[in-house]
């Protein structure tokens, strides 16, 4: 049986000690004696949170299918066990075989968010791994970074050995063969990171040197060992269809947030929404086969037992073959109690249909994401969905019967004015208007319209990273305004307002586009006991406030100062195939309010067809 | 038709709670191929009761749930294959065939448990087996038993059926069911208590061996497991 790293005492006065006991339905054990490489792959966030993200399982899928290789899961201790790990010395440990993190070979750790930079070092400080990658030995795990927020790993560099920059397919074999040449060459664990370098698409941040101009900014970034290349190329696989899948996730015995079978339809996005990043650094748009896709389905829905399935993608109704699956996931699955989730889908006859067959119109709300209030600002943002789609859809919606609508909005976009910011409120009545056209003995009640707004983060690889920000108390005056809105508005008892907190923005601006010099608030706001700052309960702005104070870094210089066309930005190291002139040109055109086409309808030549796949190269072979 | 599925919960699954048992069982049911019923309306839910919650931290041999099947299975072959598809911690013994009235579902019909209660850390008195056996012969031992609501003085002695000690463990059959239910950490609490043995001094693992119906009439106990309430089904 089994023995477990935390002992019942400790286990029975947690909440959830399901957390750390590993034994789920289909995780992998393996005789670690009968191994070469010991991978662990952490989520730095709790198991309900890291157990619902598809990359990691696939990523575990695809190492465990090596004999070789035993890849083993980690999640970030909550708060309370946090403090009984400190207080006893108890090492971080993986779910599967309960062993110390330190004893591993690999530390991967996906980075998907900007507010979990914190939970990384509770992470590295928990299994007893010098948080600075110079500070590591022989007898350390390699530390490898991944995910969405390594195209910017500069915040972070002192604590990582590699990133690994795009999609985890591709040279993660090359890499666990490379290591495995390594260990029994009784070369150095530099040695070891110079191979790694060479590696197309992995970084080693301790081989470049950044310098600064006097205002701050960046003056030159030059690696510094002769086998690091000066880019770095982004990893895209582009037969999505043969890339390896997970035909056998795990199944969490508590409930993650997604408890449920998720079929990825398809990578990248053609509409090129200007605030975007996934819609930048996953392109070229790449579909997998429908066939592919339904054979899964079956499989994975035997292997779990899930009664939900979902599709993933970043824009579900783009996909070609989106009637055919959706069809076929109707008729195989509905009558056997399998719930069918359709996320990001825009609204239309087709989806309104499907989602009839799908749920209950009375209980289920409809979800819009028009992102700003005015058409002029949709041009800006390049959101090419009109007033017009938004009242017809919710029109055709409340005409079958649905009565609650969800609507998404940014605030804090570039150009954006008071009429902007006021629209957001009067677009939400015109649509509740809509609603109320109806005759009064056809309707279901009430409407609820429930509009949210985010503050717009600048993203890196987006034609908005020479975008500058706002002050929190800045970003409150909007959200006021709307809501101030709201209240003079027709509707308004049928009308709800949301808005995101503005302190975290602020922070996840700096560590967005923040360089080298962020890690050490980072490290402050860490020694000063931030963590899980993505969570209400457990985020201490002030605390943050006194890291920045503390080590002297300026969030101004970060958010508020408006970046040159020809500046020189911690990330351009990074090649994603879509080149900075493009990006540039798009931020013009957004200046202007001018529109671009999505890829389909016209290319715009923004680089990624050098990736040789996908859209670009749609019917024409 | 009904079934009665009979399994044991061991190991570290002792730290998986009530509903997400229930939840394991649920998706089991589909990775196994077992045809089970359906509630109607939007969002049909497996028609499937527990005969009752199994406390964090407990373990058993005889943990007990009803489903509804919509076509005969063979009992060995059911069991066989939820048996592949489970994980170590839980062990399917047996599915039976139980009649069809509502009145016989386990929830309904529990009337007893047997438990196991060994220390797990720290330590009895020397004496222990005599001060408990002293404990038992009380008349009545009466207890605060809170509940959500309120707080009442109740005596537990009548509801525990029968004890024995058993090696260095502790063996007893404590009433359970809708009616009346005894919790074995309660007994052991109140046993601490009178006998001044300090709370932090000692812990106790709780197992659970088995559950009965009361088949008996006039008054007189007659209890019965579950399990043999069914019967085996092939085909």
């Amino acid at each position: 049986m089994r023995k477990l790293a935390l002992s019942d005492e400790i286990l029975l006065n947690i909440e959830k000690p399901a957390r750390y006991i590993g034994g789920e339905v289909n995780s992998v054990m393996k005789d670690k004696d009968k191994v070469d490489v010991r991978f662990a792959m952490c989520f730095p966030d709790v198991y309900e949170i890291g157990m619902s993200h598809l990359g990691i399982q696939i990523l575990y899928d695809m190492f465990n299918r090596r004999e070789d290789t035993w890849c083993e899961r980690v999640y970030s201790p909550w708060t309370d066990l946090d403090k009984v790990m400190r207080d006893q010395k108890i090492p971080l440990f993986a779910l599967e075989s309960q062993d110390p993190v330190k004893k591993f070979d690999f530390l991967g750790i996906t980075i998907q968010f900007e507010m979990c930079y914190t939970n990384i070092l509770q992470i590295l400080e928990l299994s007893h791994i010098p948080l600075h990658a110079a500070e590591r030995t022989d007898a350390d795990p390699v530390v490898i970074g991944g995910g969405p927020c390594s195209y910017n790993p500069e915040p972070l560099a002192d604590f990582f050995d590699i990133f690994y920059i795009g999609e985890g397919e591709t040279v993660y074999d090359e890499l666990l063969d490379a290591y495995k040449e390594w260990k029994g060459s009784g070369k150095n664990r530099k040695e070891f990171l110079e191979r790694a370098a060479e590696i197309e698409g992995l970084y080693v941040p301790q081989f470049y040197d950044a310098a600064y101009k006097e205002d701050g900014t960046l003056l030159s970034f030059t690696p510094n060992n002769a086998h690091a290349p000066a880019r770095v190329k982004k990893q895209a696989v582009m037969e999505v269809t043969d890339s390896p899948y997970p035909m056998k996730p795990v199944v969490p015995f508590i409930k993650a947030t997604q408890d449920r079978v998720v079929l990825e339809i398809q990578r990248g996005c053609i509409r090129g929404c200007r605030f975007c990043q996934a819609g930048m650094i996953y392109r070229p748009t790449r579909e997998r086969n429908v066939e592919t896709l339904k054979e899964y389905a079956r499989a994975m829905l035997k292997n779990t037992g899930h009664e939900e399935i979902s599709l993933s993608s970043l824009s579900s109704s783009d996909y070609s073959e989106l009637k055919e699956l959706v069809t076929f996931l109707i008729d195989e699955f509905k009558d056997k109690g399998i719930n069918i989730s359709l996320p990001s889908l825009r609204i239309d006859a087709f989806s309104l249909d499907v989602m009839s067959r799908v749920q209950d119109i009375r209980k289920s709300s409809l979800t819009f994401a028009p992102e700003a209030g005015s058409q002029r600002m949709r041009n800006v943002i390049n959101k090419g969905l009109t007033e017009e789609d938004i009242l017809e859809g919710a029109g055709q919606a409340f005409d079958g019967g649905w009565s609650k609508v969800k609507l998404y909005f940014m605030l804090g976009l570039p150009t954006e004015t008071e009429v902007d910011m006021r629209e957001i409120a009067r677009l939400s009545d015109r649509v509740a208007r809509r609603y109320y056209e109806i005759p009064k003995e056809q309707r279901n009640g009430k409407c609820q319209i429930t509009a949210s707004s985010s503050f717009f983060v600048p993203k890196p690889f987006t034609p908005f990273q020479w975008a500058s920000m706002f002050s929190a108390e800045e970003y409150t005056r909007r959200a006021s305004i709307v809501k101030e809105e709201f209240q003079a508005q027709l509707n308004r008892k049928s009308l709800k307002y949301n808005w995101h907190d503005a302190q975290t923005t602020v922070l996840e601006g700096v560590m967005a586009r923040g360089d080298r010099r962020v890690g050490k608030v980072i490290e402050e706001a860490y020694r000063l006991g931030c963590l899980f700052d993505s969570w209400t309960e457990c985020f201490h702005n002030e605390l943050w406030m006194q890291a920045f104070e503390n080590t002297g870094v300026d969030i101004d210089f970060y958010n508020l100062r408006q970046r040159g066309a020809d500046e020189l930005f911690p990330w351009d190291f990074i090649d994603i195939g879509v080149s900075r002139k493009f990006l540039y040109r798009e931020w013009e055109k957004a200046i202007q309010g001018e529109v671009t086409p999505n890829c389909r309808m016209q290319c715009s030549g923004c680089g990624a067809a050098s990736f040789g796949g996908g859209v670009c190269y749609e019917g024409k072979n | 038709m009904k079934a009665r599925i009979k399994f044991r919960k061991y190991g570290v699954l002792r730290f998986i709670g009530h509903l997400d048992v229930m939840r394991f069982f649920q998706k089991l049911m589909r990775r196994a191929d077992i045809p089970i019923a359906f509630t109607g309306g939007y969002s049909p839910h497996m028609i499937m009761s527990f005969a009752s919650p199994l406390g964090i931290g407990l373990t058993s041999d005889g943990e007990y749930l009803d489903i509804e099947l919509t076509a005969p299975v063979d009992s060995r072959e059911a069991v066989r294959r939820m048996n592949e598809e489970c994980v170590e911690g839980i062990e399917v013994l047996s599915i039976r065939q139980i009649p069809d009235e509502k009145k016989t579902t386990g929830m309904t019909i529990l009337a007893a448990a047997d438990y196991l209660i060994s220390v797990k850390n720290g330590s009895l008195p020397e004496n222990w087996k005599n001060e408990f056996a002293d404990f038992m012969t009380q008349k009545e031992i009466r207890v605060i038993k809170q509940t959500k609501r309120s707080e009442r003085e109740v005596d537990i002695r009548p509801l525990i059926y029968r004890w024995k000690i058993q090696g260095e463990s502790i063996w007893l059959q404590l009433a359970a069911g809708s009616v009346d239910n005894l919790k074995p950490d309660l007994v052991m609490e109140t046993f601490l208590s009178v006998c001044a043995i300090p709370k932090d001094s000692v812990s106790f693992a709780y197992h659970r061996l088995e559950m009965y119906a009361d088949t008996g009439e006039a008054g007189k106990r007659n209890l019965v497991s579950l399990e043999s309430l069914g019967q085996e089904i092939s085909m």
